[in-house]
């Protein structure tokens, strides 16, 4: 799961700032790009055709503005929390949306968002903590068109960690909610 | 007493290795003493049988009774004389190195036996008397047993309390074994750490082991379905049985005194609240209800409360309820702390041992002890992460976990905060540790 974790972070930061398709490890996401860009080509793609020619060099062309932000959102699969809060951070509020379009838009889609905390402070109560965690985001997608049958929501408390160790790096990156496709 | 104990048998779950671990033993470190220590003789015990015995039963009292601080055993090259038993004991010898008590001892084959006997005599130097004295049978695997119980006998002869020298622990350890998996036991000790015994192993969490007040079952959280659910073991057949499957968490398992229901923690309704499972009905009654969080049930001596940690005010503070009572009528416990977690009542039903941090800018977790009549407050550790206090059957000790070195490893502090002793571990981190209630 860690591993999982770390990769997710590294494909999703690549694919921010390359701003190019790389592939995700996940098949149903491959079948999810599949499925946007013929969706792209057929229909609303003609209308935004000028802005996607925009990016120089890209490979992306068939894309538009908006597919490409939707597949780097879908790529951020870990939202990360400040100590003691149990909201998401607001920065994280445009990615959730696509999050929760792509369910909405996919009924056969699920996913597990599973809750975590740093390990100060006891242990049942980050158990708690990150079950909070998970649905400040749970709320979030059912509100932007996600139905709640498509979303389990888990929390491992402090059981498993991101990062071993008392950094506050080590910290900042267990305090998190990680969405995993089911 | 219960010396008659047969080696258990661990059933084999499909899911589960379960072995006797020996290279995880513990060992205990003793890292901090009492100023004031009662002076005591421990002399070797004869052994009159042939071979060389598995236990040194003199070292392991001695140790027992250093460990928890009251005593100071005398070193056996100051000793002038080595007396097995009573008519070999000269009091003078003991007074001379001002010395308050005296044990001597005698181990032989027992006739016509395997089994071996175990003699002792506990004498008060000052008073120049014989306090008790005994003969023990067992099998020679059960010399530490033997050892532990004649510990307890100088301990309660000397303090007037019972001695816990026979409880057992369990606890949690998580080993890392690579990026993609951490191996997590259930494990059960001796209260000193030796002895260990797996109970449980898994890839997934294992958390909150508790005791049933008769010392036969263990409930805990396994996430081996990948969802926190709720089981019982049995510790000497390795028999269990999930005993929750409610929708989001389920966890906080705790015996209640009178051992007919487990307190527990789920969410199903919403966000977490406290329940009660009645064990012989299945009946589940809701205790609290709030919107934030409300965890760590712990039960008073009466079965009929819970204290329980609850953020209805903003921040983690302890409350108690009354079972039965409406969810609206709550008592708050602690006032004086930024955040108070994890409590249980001292068997005085007085003291209240807790999780503390003081203030918002300082982010140390330590364990408390607050006496609710006085509203005094004792903090009895000094380190950042200190968590899970867990209380031994005498009341005497408090053991918890905390980080050693970036390690999960369980201390143990005198309830006065004088004595503290370590159980470093040789592999993982080493968490929740439960003492055991009395079990002889």
């Amino acid at each position: 799961m860690i591993k999982e974790s770390i990769q997710t972070i590294k494909i999703g930061l690549m694919a921010i700032s390359l701003f190019a398709l790389v592939a995700c490890s996940s098949t149903s996401d491959t079948e999810e790009e599949g499925a946007m860009d013929g969706e792209g080509s057929s229909s609303s793609g003609s209308s935004n055709n000028g802005s996607a020619r925009t990016n120089p060099g890209s490979t992306s062309g068939q894309l538009t503005q908006e597919e490409i932000r939707a597949e780097n959102a879908l790529r951020q699969t870990v939202f990360y929390f400040d100590f003691d809060i149990a909201e998401f951070k607001p920065a994280d509020r445009e990615t959730l949306s696509f999050h929760a379009r792509d369910l909405a838009e996919n009924s056969s889609k699920s996913i597990r968002l599973e809750g975590h905390g740093d390990e100060r402070g006891t242990r049942e109560y980050n158990l708690a903590l990150g079950e909070r965690r998970a649905n400040s985001v749970l709320n979030y997608l059912i509100v932007n068109g996600a139905s709640r049958s498509q979303i389990e929501v888990v929390s491992y408390g402090e059981e498993q960690p991101a990062q071993a160790g008392q950094s506050n790096n080590a910290y900042s990156r267990n305090r998190r909610v990680e969405v995993v496709s089911r | 007493m219960n010396l008659q104990k047969s080696l258990h048998c661990f059933l084999v779950g499909s899911l589960f290795l379960l072995s006797f671990s020996a290279n995880a033993e513990l060992s205990i470190q003793i890292t901090q003493g009492s100023d004031n220590p009662i002076p005591i003789a421990v002399v070797p015990f004869s052994w009159q049988g042939n071979g060389v015995l598995s236990e040194n039963i003199s070292q392991i009292v001695m140790n027992d009774l250093e460990q928890v601080g009251e005593f100071s055993p005398l070193s056996r090259s100051s000793m002038l004389s080595m007396p097995s038993e009573e008519q070999e004991v000269f009091y003078r010898d003991w007074r001379i190195l001002a010395q308050d008590y005296l044990l001597v001892g005698k181990i032989d084959r027992a006739p016509g036996s395997q089994l071996v006997q175990v003699q002792y005599e506990f004498f008060d130097i000052n008073r120049e008397i014989k306090l008790a004295g005994e003969v023990l049978t067992g099998s020679v695997t059960q010399l530490r047993d033997i050892a532990h119980e004649i510990s307890n006998v100088v301990f309660e002869q000397v303090t007037g309390t019972r001695g816990a020298f026979t409880s057992e622990i369990l606890y949690v350890v998580a080993e890392y074994m690579n990026s993609e998996r951490t191996n997590f036991r259930l494990e059960k000790a001796d209260y000193d750490g030796q002895r260990a015994q797996i109970l449980l192993e898994s890839v997934e969490p294992i958390m909150s082991p508790s005791w049933s007040p008769t010392g036969r079952d263990v409930a805990y959280v396994s996430f081996e379905t990948e969802l926190p659910r709720i089981y019982i073991q049995n510790i000497a057949t390795g028999d269990r049985r999930q005993i929750t499957n409610y929708p989001n968490l389920n966890s906080s398992p705790e015996w209640s005194p009178d051992g007919t229901k487990l307190a527990m923690v789920l969410s199903k309704d919403g966000s977490p609240d406290i329940y009660v499972q009645d064990l012989t009905t299945n009946q589940l009654i809701r205790v609290t209800d709030h919107p934030l969080i409300d965890t760590e049930p712990s039960w008073t001596a009466d079965s009929k409360s819970i204290v329980f940690m609850s953020e209805r005010t903003g921040q983690p503070q302890i409350y108690q309820i009354e079972l039965g009572a409406s969810s609206f009528n709550v008592e708050r416990l602690t006032y004086d702390c930024f955040q108070c977690l994890n409590a249980k009542f001292l068997p005085d039903g007085v003291n209240l041992v807790h999780v503390r941090r003081e203030t918002r800018q300082d982010p140390n977790y330590q364990i408390a002890v607050l006496n609710i009549e006085t509203l005094r407050v004792i903090t009895l550790t000094n380190t950042s992460l200190d968590e899970s206090p867990s209380i031994a059957p005498n009341g005497s000790m408090i053991m918890y976990a905390t980080k050693f070195n970036g390690r999960g490893v369980l201390d143990a502090v005198s309830i006065d905060g004088a004595v503290r002793f370590r159980l470093p571990s040789t592999q993982g981190d080493v968490r929740e540790p439960a003492w055991s209630p009395f079990l002889n």
